[in-house]
């Protein structure tokens, strides 16, 4: 099964880099440990016991944005929060990757009010939006999972 | 080109933030002329529960002054509530204390049924209860986890998850969410228990109390846990009195006051069970405060578990001016059909008055203000959050302490940010 399967009579396995380094960033994706509100505590209940993120290479939250490759906006995001996510995702080092969960989060949800950014992609780039309020972690593996879609289809040119 | 712009002005925003003489009067000279040091805790960081910050003014490693900055959390539920209709109201204020959103919709509709001067059957007031403390325990498992986390014990999360997401299964079980219920409604609760919650329920309260000898057996004689924990964030009887504290916290100072039992509602004068009651006021006595709650709870849950089984009727109110008619009842009553079609299109008027009610929630009371109008939505809501009075407290409880006590303060007094923030 998997790589001894593919290995030939040789020991050697090609790949391209591409794919190499794709796989390895999908196989270990630090999260910022972060939150805002209510889907940060079913962002916790993935990290626990039931569904432990930790099958996904995820369970290192880095408490520092220097270390971080995954920045989860877990939650309304407001007005006078929204200059400290921007900074804390110009400090996360290349490459990054953004998951907008929960409702609030995508599009501002049911507040559409004075407080509320309308959105967090009203301030930094979103890779996978997940809807649910609060989506259930099983939502969030699936968005998880997507995004490591979208990492092991990157190429090269497109590598900052 | 609406991303260059938004950054633009977020630095502008950074250098408003930055200015030491907006803090003069705020914290002690000395921090101005920079012979103590001034270190920004949050508003992202593991350990305040939440988006809140707080400046630190350190005199080596000793907190000689700490601001609390909230509202990065504002977001406007009391606003909003006032252009709901009541009915309407209740999926946003499952929103503010995200840890027991049951606590919080029986805030706000036992102020409504107080408002409306509406009874709820002894059916609902039952299923409720129930409610209340699965919510309690619920809360108190993700204050161990988080707690025992901020302390440096790790795996307790781990074990407090595991539990709480067989309570989270039963609330699915009722409303269909695991989190944001809006259950319990004015008049009543959405419906009737499914048959299989109460072998569920039965199986859970079996098994808890053992699971709550595991947490104590991991923290409660812990030599490293008592030395983080006892001595340190005591706060004294008045001090909790002169600053409102409620719950827990209050409880810890051995102050008796508790509104299930100072002033019952729902039924809770009819449940056999106790108020623990702390000693010294400090952390250790707040962890075990909230030890002895889950077993008081499970107390209140087999009584309550016992009277569903033999009381049966109605689970909300049957007056179809404010509590919508039974599905069954649709397809044979025109009235019920006239009473469905006008409670989810316009709701119900509220007389013009106005009236508070509290209830304890886990991390204290909660209470909730209505303005009513005369028409179908409230002039004015308000909550008085728990949250935001223990905030209020944290400066003058951690002065004295040292930095890593901080987190330990923070964790024992329970705020949740959008509970204080709303």
């Amino acid at each position: 099964m998997g790589v001894s399967s593919k290995l030939g009579n040789l020991g050697v396995v090609t790949t391209t880099v591409e794919q190499a380094v794709n796989w390895a960033r999908t196989g270990a994706m630090w999260p910022l440990l972060f939150g805002l509100a209510c889907c940060a505590i079913e962002y916790m209940s993935s990290q626990a016991s039931s569904y432990d993120l930790s099958r996904f290479g995820m369970e290192l939250n880095r408490a520092t944005p220097r270390q971080a490759d995954l920045l989860i906006v877990s939650g309304r995001l407001t007005r006078k929060m929204a200059p400290v996510v921007r900074q804390l995702y110009d400090q996360m080092a290349e490459p990054k990757w953004v998951i907008s969960m929960g409702d609030c989060a995508s599009c501002g949800g049911v507040y559409n009010n004075y407080a509320i950014v309308q959105g967090v992609d009203e301030i930094i780039p979103v890779d996978v939006y997940i809807a649910g309020c609060p989506p259930r972690p099983e939502q969030l593996l699936h968005g998880i999972l997507t995004l490591h879609e979208k990492v092991r289809g990157e190429r090269i040119a497109d590598w900052a | 080109m609406a991303v260059a712009e938004q950054t633009q002005s977020i630095e502008e925003q950074r250098r408003w933030e930055g200015s030491l003489d907006q803090l003069r009067g705020l914290v002690s000279e000395r921090a101005i002329t920079g012979e103590t040091m001034l270190l920004n805790m949050g508003p992202h960081h593991p350990s305040t529960h939440g988006v809140l910050r707080l400046l630190l003014e350190l005199d080596g490693e000793q907190i000689v002054s700490c601001l609390p900055d909230i509202g990065f959390l504002h977001t406007g539920i009391e606003k909003s509530v006032e252009d709901k209709s009541y009915e309407k109201a209740v999926p946003l204020t499952d929103r503010m204390d995200y840890l027991s959103p049951m606590s919080n919709n029986m805030a706000f509709s036992a102020a409504v049924e107080k408002l409306l001067d509406l009874d709820v059957p002894e059916r609902g007031q039952i299923i409720r209860i129930v409610c209340l403390e699965l919510a309690r325990c619920a809360s108190h498992l993700v204050w161990l986890g988080t707690h025992a986390i901020d302390m440096g014990a790790m795996s307790v999360l781990l074990y407090a998850f595991r539990e709480r997401e067989r309570i989270l299964g039963m609330f699915e079980m009722l409303s269909g969410q695991r989190m944001m219920s809006s259950y319990i409604r004015p008049g009543g609760v959405w419906r009737d228990v499914p048959d299989d919650f109460l072998p569920t329920i039965k199986q859970f309260l079996n098994d808890f109390p053992a699971k709550v000898d595991d947490y104590e057996a991991l923290l409660t004689k812990n030599p490293i846990w008592k030395d983080r924990a006892q001595g340190v964030g005591v706060i004294e009887p008045d001090v909790a009195l002169a600053y409102g504290l409620t719950g827990p916290a209050l409880r810890g100072s051995g102050v008796n006051w508790d509104l299930r039992k100072a002033q019952p509602y729902s039924g809770y004068e009819t449940y056999d069970f106790n108020v623990p009651l702390g000693e010294h006021g400090d952390v250790y006595d707040r962890y075990l405060i909230r030890i002895h709650e889950f077993r008081e709870s499970m107390k209140i849950l087999n009584q309550a578990v016992a009277r569903l089984e033999t009381v049966q009727g109605p689970y909300r109110s049957e007056n179809n001016k404010y509590c919508p008619p039974l599905r069954s009842e649709l397809g044979q009553s025109m009235e019920a059909v006239i009473h469905h079609f006008k409670l989810w299109t316009y709701g119900y008027d509220a007389p013009d008055d106005e009236i508070y009610n509290a209830i304890e929630s886990p991390r204290g009371e909660i209470g909730c203000y209505i303005h009513g109008t005369g028409a179908n939505k409230p002039r004015r809501v308000h909550f008085k959050t728990p949250s935001f009075i223990h905030i209020s407290a944290l400066p003058v409880v951690a002065k004295g302490y040292l930095l890593a006590d901080m987190v330990a303060i923070i964790g024992s007094v329970d705020i949740v940010l959008g509970d204080c923030d709303r």
